[in-house]
């Protein structure tokens, strides 16, 4: 029996739509989307809305994501980097349901797409470039050029552009390939349990081991969830702190 | 040799990465929690440094799978 692990990443269109040669279909991924945008819209409204002086479980998980995600921008920003609370808010949330969400058994995991990480990835970047020309003109340049000797500086100058140009993809493949990586990791081990438990006779008991290592790696993989999305969230702090301050400390 | 056997060949390689990712958070988390007994004080203050030191080790494993997912599925 052949268990392909990757065919859970598979894109199916569940109602094809064709305008003018381009393929928008609405797909599982974009169903997934839908109702990880929904589910996180009815948390956030339905958990505040009555606000109450003594907060119910709901209301104080909506709270407490709050002061985690503006605590994290104070500390790597700054009290500058507050304006740019609803971006990296929204990101994280946003980040944090779909890996949450792909741990159902039956859920597409949307941040295993590079399409969707990549996007995301540039929202930040653009924000970042966008940010630093605003506020520094082409003083934003300057963010090349560490404070050093000139004999470091001619090394160090190629070194900061490929590391500013490298970010995009390092942001959007680390998120990509951790819940790629974590997920097909869960179904190949799914794949023993199958052959085991199929193969008869004592084999059958033996499927227990591989079985008892998934439970284990699925609470594994629901702290890799919040890690990455704390993870991207922190590094967008970090680099919208650049685009702030340039090299002065804050 | 066949150029199958070869890309399967290289994208088993490419997952050597993982070995440096592996000592390298092995390092990153070790000398945190050592300097976290030592001064348990600021432990909590450096804990964004070791996620964003944990972060940037384990991407460079990661690049290993993605060569070893360009080589398998390109």
């Amino acid at each position: 029996m052949a268990i392909n692990p990757m065919e859970q990443f598979e894109v199916k269109p569940l109602i094809p739509i064709h305008v003018g040669g381009y393929d928008i279909s609405f797909t599982n991924q974009a169903l997934w989307m839908v109702l990880v945008v929904i589910s996180l819209s009815l948390f956030l409204t339905l958990a505040v809305s009555k606000g109450r002086i003594v907060p119910t479980r709901a209301q104080s998980l909506a709270e407490l994501s709050y002061e985690f995600v503006g605590g994290m921008i104070d500390m790597t920003a700054g009290p500058k980097g507050l304006k740019y609370f609803p971006l990296i808010f929204t990101i994280f949330m946003f980040v944090l349901f779909c890996n949450g969400f792909g741990l159902l058994p039956i859920a597409f995991t949307v941040t295993s797409q590079i399409a969707i990480t990549f996007a995301l990835t540039m929202l930040v970047i653009l924000t970042v470039i966008v940010t630093g020309f605003f506020r520094h003109g082409l003083g934003f340049f300057k963010l090349f050029v560490p404070n050093a000797p000139l004999a470091i500086k001619i090394f160090l100058v190629p070194l900061e552009i490929i590391s500013f140009c490298a970010r995009p993809m390092s942001l959007s493949m680390r998120l990509f390939a951790n819940m790629l990586a974590g997920h097909t990791m869960l179904k190949v081990m799914a794949g023993f349990v199958i052959a085991l438990g199929t193969a008869g006779g004592a084999y059958t008991f033996l499927a227990a081991a591989p079985e008892a290592l998934i439970v284990g790696l699925t609470a594994l993989e629901f702290l890799v969830a919040f890690l990455q999305a704390y993870v991207f969230a922190i590094l967008s702090c970090i680099y919208l702190s650049e685009a702030l301050h340039l090299h002065d400390n804050h | 040799m066949d150029v199958v056997a070869a890309k399967q060949i290289g994208a088993g390689l490419a997952t050597i990465a993982f070995v440096g990712s592996g000592i390298g958070i092995g390092v990153v988390f070790g000398n945190y929690i050592s300097g976290a007994l030592r001064n348990p004080g600021a432990a909590s203050s450096q804990f964004t440094n070791l996620y964003i030191g944990y972060a940037l080790c384990e991407l460079q494993g990661l690049f290993g799978l993605l060569i070893a997912l360009i080589l398998l599925f390109t």
